[in-house]
Formats: structure tokens, C-alpha cells, sequence
């Protein structure tokens, strides 16, 4: 088990950079998942950790000793790749067992520490099966069977539930996760995922554009959000935004409707911002209370009901636990609960 | 027609028996393996067995011969020459084969990496592989010459030999020529092959054999090796096949000489048939070489290509 930091990282192919600075504390024994859309440089950050990309600038550190021009072999790591990587000219037991064979373990140490991590995992039956023997959700599991035998420092994932259909991606979800309470080592979790990234991790990384955008626990991601992009990514369905002016703590939107401002705001009238609230924190009111909106598209899906409305002129979706009767074109009211709505600065985008 | 009643209103066909006849599966099988049966059996299967039949017989050119029994066969057993030629042609498939796959794996090796002109180096590599036999055999035959070789002018312009080379003039030195020749007509086809074969290799399976600890020997033996062992074993037995009966290099570069030092069973089968007349004998020669082509291709049938890991089977 150790830490691992990286500091200012910087990744460039050749002319283009990718990654620019990257920093990011992980405590040991930490389940972190670095979360973000496609192409934000996620997997490259994971692989610079692994050793597989040279880092470009900046440093790497595991266990507190700089890993720059360590070579994979030597960083004392595992990873679970995406298309699980299993030898396929080797059967189970001898994918599990490739490693320690290579470091020169006996026989009876590769026996005893194949067999825990099949019983952890449940292979136990299927040791003698080659990979295109096994079904996806099998190879998953061989795959974390190869990374646990070697009690690496730490265990590298890099999107190892893509490939799975949605039940077992649940399932082995909730299995990755009991198995890092059990063996506490330090996790780096990569996914596009933010339901996986929420239920899984410790701390979230949150990344766009080769940056990091916010790092911190689940909640405090969506309690939260530093800026638009993680506002707009952390949450299901996605928070709804409205932009307009400050005026007389409140925000007044483009159609002149006034949206209510929590008192904790500043007050700065004139002031641009985009007002954000998430569709589970609209509240059906009377008319009174409410800012009007027109229901456009309903859509039950027993435990809750998602609205999408227009409000202010805008598009905004509201999702209720009880049961509504709207039907599209229906006029409703809908009032934002004050403690959960988040105010940021239209040019930068920044949390006020 | 009833037919086109029960078809839901659809036109009758015009040829009703016709029609039905090609809705069995059985005639339209036949129907398609016509053309490549047909190709088979009169280019392939005819010659085949008439070179079998004539092994029996005493044929001569313009003679048809009479069933002989195997009396050409007991005397090939005798003879020193032919049993020099079985000698050659094991010799030469064995070291060329050897060569060739292992210059040929350390080429594909190369050109899968990273390499500056990689698209112009591939290129080049093929080139010996269009060139037609006959041509680079008149290459290597000037190559070989004992006068204007310039292998010989080289070294001697290097200091490092003093009398001029005579390749084709002494047998082991013949020999080796004509496997040098072979195998640089051959290394193209296992080289592109085998890159071929290693561009299907994952990349992630090295980084992952990197991360379980394995040094650049261990990735290449437990990763590359057993990868690449279907392709291998189909390329190798091609090979094999085209090597051990070769017929134009020999033929172009020492006609079988010195002394049959460089006589394959093919070429001695041609001598003996067609220059030499004995058609019976000359078949006997060829049909000699079927034993060791069906092992050979046996061998790595069975041998080398029928993996397990490969047949996607299940074990229960
Ligand atoms: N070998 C490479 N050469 C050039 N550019 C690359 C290379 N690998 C990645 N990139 C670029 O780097 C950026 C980040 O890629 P990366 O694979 O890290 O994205 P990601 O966050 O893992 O995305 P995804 O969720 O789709 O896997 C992308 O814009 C990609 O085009
Ligand atoms: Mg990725």
C-alpha cells in the first residue's frame, strides 16, 4: 500500500498537449476515481502512473519516491485493462500465476496465492478454462484475479466495466468495491461513468480538457460543485441551468420571470450569472409561490417521474418521488428548494 | 398451378421442376462445387495419378511403357544419385528453412516497431519476392560467377581472401550458394507473414505482461511466441512445401552440378524424365517426395497449429 501524488503532470504527442498540470493527492489505502467525458485524458494519466506513458513534465510519486523513470515492472503496481489484457494462449490459473512465475516464487507460494484470490473471486471452478472460455463478467473477474495475486501498492482500473452489461456492471461494481474495503489498497479508478465514480469512490477527481476541475468526496461534489462543468457532470439527470442577471437577490432571466436567490449569495446587482438547480430539488407549488412552467414531456419510470418543462424560457426537468397526472402543455409552478441552488459567474463559469 | 396458389398469390415459376430441383440442397451443392471440382480433378488429380501410374511403368518420351511393377523404385534405391538428390533436398529445406524463419521473425520484428521510412523499408523488403525466379537466379549466377563475382571482389578488395571464390564449382560451396539464393528469394514472404501476424498481437497484452513484471526477452517469449504460432506453423509449412520442391533456382543457377552436388529431387526428376527420357523413372522421383511433403504437413498440422486455447471449445 502507499501514496500516490502526482504534481503539475503534463503529458504532450507530439505537438499536442493533453494533460496540462495535473495534481492530485491520493491517501493510502484511498479508493480514488478520476472521472470525465471521452478524450479528457483520464486513461493517459492512469497509464503515466503505470509507467506505460512517458511523463512529458511534472511528477509522479508512489509511496513518496519520484516514479518518472521507473520502469513498469519496478512500480510495484496492477492494472485491469478495459479489454481485460488476459493472455489467451494461458488458462486461468496460468494468467493468475504469470506474475509470480516471473518473480520467481515457488510453487507452493503460486499454488496458495492462486487459490486465495480465486476463492475471493469465485474462480475457483474455472481455473483450468482458457480466457475464450469464460464470459465477460468472468474475465472481469480474472483480471482482478491477476492484479490481486500479486498484492501490488496499488491497483490501477482503467474503465474495467464498459465492456459488461448493465446488471453485471452493478454487480461487479458493489464487488470491486468490497473487495478494495478488504484489502484497503490504494485504488486509482478511471471511468466516464459519474454513477459508478459517486458510488465507488473516496475521493472523485473530476477532469475536463486535460485538467482537473474539482477534487473531492461523492457528496461534496454535488453539494458543491466549484464550477459549470462539474455541476453540469456530477448528478442524474444533470442539473438544470438558467442564466440571467442579479437584481434585487433574486435572478432575473431573459423572459423576465425572477428566480429566488439563497440570502448566503452576495448581492451584486447587474451582475451576469447562470443559475443552476437540479431537477430533484424543484418542488411543486401553488401558483403563488412558484415560477411558472409549462410541462412539455413526461416520463414515469415508477419510482420517480421525471417533468420536462419549460421555465423562464429555458428547458428545465424536474423529477418528483410522488406520483403527478401532468399531461404535456399542462401549466405548473414549481419552486427551487433555496439551500440546494447553486449560483455561478456567467464569464467564468466559477461558483459564487 | 396449384403450386402458385398455396405461394400466396406469388407468379408460378416458369420451369416448375427446374425450380424445385434448385431448392435441394443437394443439387445446388453439386451444381456449385462444379467448377472447382472440375479444375481439381482434370489440373491436379489427372496429373497426380498419371505421374503415379507412370512411377509403375517403364515409359520412355513418345512411348507409352508397360506396368513394371516397382521396379523403378528398386532401383532408385540403388542408385547413388537419386539418394544423393534425397540427401540435397533434405539439406536444403532444413538450413533455408532455418534461415528463413529466423531472419525472416527478426525482419517482421523490426519492421512492427517504430522505424524511420517504414513505408519505403516494407516496400524494399517484398522486392525480392517480385522479382521473377528466373531473373534473380541470372543475378546470383552472376553473383556466383568465378571470374566476375562481386562477393569475391569485395573481400579480396577488404584483404580478407587472397584467390577468388569458386562458388559453384565445389559441392558444399554450391550447396550454400543455392541456399543463400533461396533463402533471400524466400525471407519476404515469412517476413510479411509473420508481421502480419504481429500486428494482430493486442498491444495491451505487452503492457500488461510489462506490468507483471516481464523484460523485453520474457514479453517476446511468452507473449510474441505462442501469438504468433498459429500464423507461424501455417507459414512454416508453405514454406516447407515450396522449398522441398523447388525446381527454377536450381535449375537457373547449377542445373543440378557439380558432381549432383546441388540436385533436388525435383530437378532430378525433371533431368531424368525430359532431357534424359526415362518418363517412368523421372515420375518415380516425384512421386518419392509425397511421403515427406504429407509428414511435413502433417507435422505442423498437428503439431503447431491446432491449439487449444485457439478452438474456443468448452471443457465440460
Ligand atoms: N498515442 C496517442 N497519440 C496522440 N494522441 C493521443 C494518444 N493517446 C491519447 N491521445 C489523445 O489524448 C487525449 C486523451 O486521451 P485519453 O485516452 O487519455 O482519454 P480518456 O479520458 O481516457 O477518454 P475515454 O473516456 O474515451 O477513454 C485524447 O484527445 C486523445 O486523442
Ligand atoms: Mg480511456
Amino acid at each position: 500500500m502507499a501514496t500516490v501524488e502526482v504534481k503539475a503532470a503534463r503529458k504532450s504527442f507530439g505537438a499536442t498537449e493533453v494533460l496540462h498540470g495535473v495534481d492530485i493527492d491520493i491517501a493510502d489505502g484511498a479508493f480514488c476515481v478520476l472521472v470525465g467525458p471521452s478524450g479528457c485524458g483520464k486513461s493517459t494519466l492512469l497509464r503515466m502512473i503505470a509507467g506505460l506513458e512517458h511523463v512529458t513534465g511534472g511528477e509522479i510519486r508512489i509511496g513518496g519516491k519520484v516514479v518518472n523513470d521507473v520502469p513498469p515492472k519496478e512500480r510495484d503496481i496492477a492494472m485491469v485493462f478495459q479489454n481485460y489484457a488476459l493472455y489467451p494462449h494461458m488458462t486461468v490459473r496460468e494468467n493468475l500465476a504469470f506474475s509470480l512465475k516471473l518473480r520467481g516464487a515457488d510453487r507452493a507460494t503460486i499454488a496458495e496465492r492462486v487459490k486465495t484470490a480465486a476463492d475471493i473471486l469465485g474462480l475457483s471452478q474455472l481455473l483450468e478454462r482458457f480466457p475464450r472460455q469464460l464470459s465477460g463478467g468472468q474475465r472481469q473477474r480474472v483480471a482482478m484475479g491477476r492484479a490481486i495475486v500479486r498484492n501490488p501498492q496499488v491497483f490501477l482500473f482503467d474503465e474495467p466495466l464498459s465492456n459488461l452489461d448493465a446488471k453485471l456492471r452493478v454487480q461487479m461494481r458493489t464487488e470491486i468495491k468490497a473487495l478494495h474495503q478488504r484489502l484497503k489498497t490504494t485504488s486509482i479508478y478511471v471511468t466516464h461513468d459519474q454513477i459508478e465514480a459517486m458510488t465507488m469512490a473516496d475521493m472523485i477527481v473530476v477532469m475536463h480538457d486535460g485538467r482537473v476541475e474539482q477534487i473531492g468526496a461523492p457528496l461534496e461534489l454535488y453539494d458543491r460543485p466549484a464550477n459549470l462543468f462539474v455541476a453540469g457532470f456530477i448528478g442524474s439527470p444533470a442539473m438544470n441551468f438558467i442564466s440571467g442577471q442579479q437584481k434585487n437577490g433574486a435572478v432575473i432571466a431573459a423572459d423576465g420571470t425572477a428566480l429566488p436567490l439563497p440570502g448566503a449569495v452576495a448581492r451584486q446587482d447587474g451582475r451576469s450569472v447562470i443559475y443552476g438547480v437540479r431537477p430533484e430539488h424543484l418542488v411543486l407549488a401553488g401558483p403563488s409561490e412558484g415560477v411558472p412552467a409549462t410541462v412539455d414531456v413526461v416520463e414515469p419510470t415508477g419510482a420517480d417521474t421525471q417533468v420536462f418543462t419549460t421555465m423562464a424560457g429555458q428547458a428545465v426537468a424536474a423529477v418528483f418521488t410522488e406520483r403527478h397526472e401532468f399531461k404535456p402543455g399542462d401549466r405548473i409552478a414549481l419552486r427551487p428548494r433555496l439551500e440546494a441552488v447553486h449560483v455561478f459567474d456567467a464569464a467564468s463559469g466559477q461558483r459564487i | 398451378m396449384s403450386q402458385g396458389v398455396i405461394d400466396g398469390g406469388l407468379k408460378p415459376p416458369a420451369f416448375p421442376a427446374l425450380a424445385r430441383a434448385l431448392d435441394n440442397r443437394l443439387v445446388l451443392s453439386a451444381i456449385f462445387m462444379f467448377p472447382a471440382l472440375s479444375i481439381l480433378l482434370v489440373f491436379l488429380t489427372y496429373p497426380l495419378g498419371l505421374g503415379v501410374w507412370m512411377g509403375f511403368t517403364d515409359a520412355r518420351v513418345g512411348r507409352p511403357g508397360e506396368f513394371i511393377g516397382l521396379e523403378n523404385y528398386v532401383s532408385l534405391f540403388q542408385d547413388s544419385v537419386f539418394l544423393l538428390s534425397v540427401f540435397n533436398t533434405l539439406v536444403y529445406t532444413a538450413i533455408a528453412t532455418v534461415l528463413k524463419f529466423g531472419l525472416g521473425l527478426w525482419l517482421a520484428l523490426l519492421l512492427n516497431n517504430a522505424l524511420p521510412f517504414k513505408a519505403i523499408i516494407r516496400a524494399v523488403v517484398l522486392l525480392p519476392y517480385i522479382v521473377p525466379t528466373v531473373l534473380s537466379a541470372i543475378a546470383f549466377w552472376w553473383i556466383y560467377d568465378p571470374q566476375f563475382s562481386i562477393v569475391s571482389w569485395a573481400l579480396k578488395q577488404f584483404g580478407l581472401i587472397d584467390r577468388y571464390i569458386d562458388f559453384l564449382g565445389e559441392p558444399w560451396n554450391a550447396r550454400w550458394s543455392v541456399i543463400v539464393a533461396n533463402v533471400w528469394r524466400g525471407i519476404p514472404f515469412v517476413a510479411i507473414c509473420l508481421l502480419a501476424g504481429l500486428q494482430t498481437i493486442s498491444p495491451s497484452l505487452y503492457e500488461a505482461a510489462a506490468l507483471d513484471g516481464a523484460n523485453a526477452w520474457q514479453r517476446f517469449r511468452h507473449v510474441t511466441v505462442p501469438m504468433l504460432m498459429p500464423i507461424l506453423s501455417v507459414v512454416l509449412t508453405f514454406s516447407v512445401l515450396f522449398t522441398f520442391t523447388d525446381f527454377q533456382l536450381i535449375y537457373a543457377i547449377t542445373r543440378g552440378g557439380p558432381l549432383n552436388s546441388t540436385h533436388l529431387m525435383a530437378t532430378l526428376a525433371f533431368q531424368r524424365a525430359i532431357p534424359g527420357g526415362q518418363m517412368g523413372e523421372g515420375a518415380a522421383i516425384a512421386v518419392a517426395m509425397i511421403p515427406f511433403l504429407v509428414a511435413a504437413t502433417l507435422f505442423s498440422y498437428y503439431g503447431l497449429q491446432r491449439r487449444k486455447w485457439q478452438q474456443g471449445e468448452s471443457n465440460d
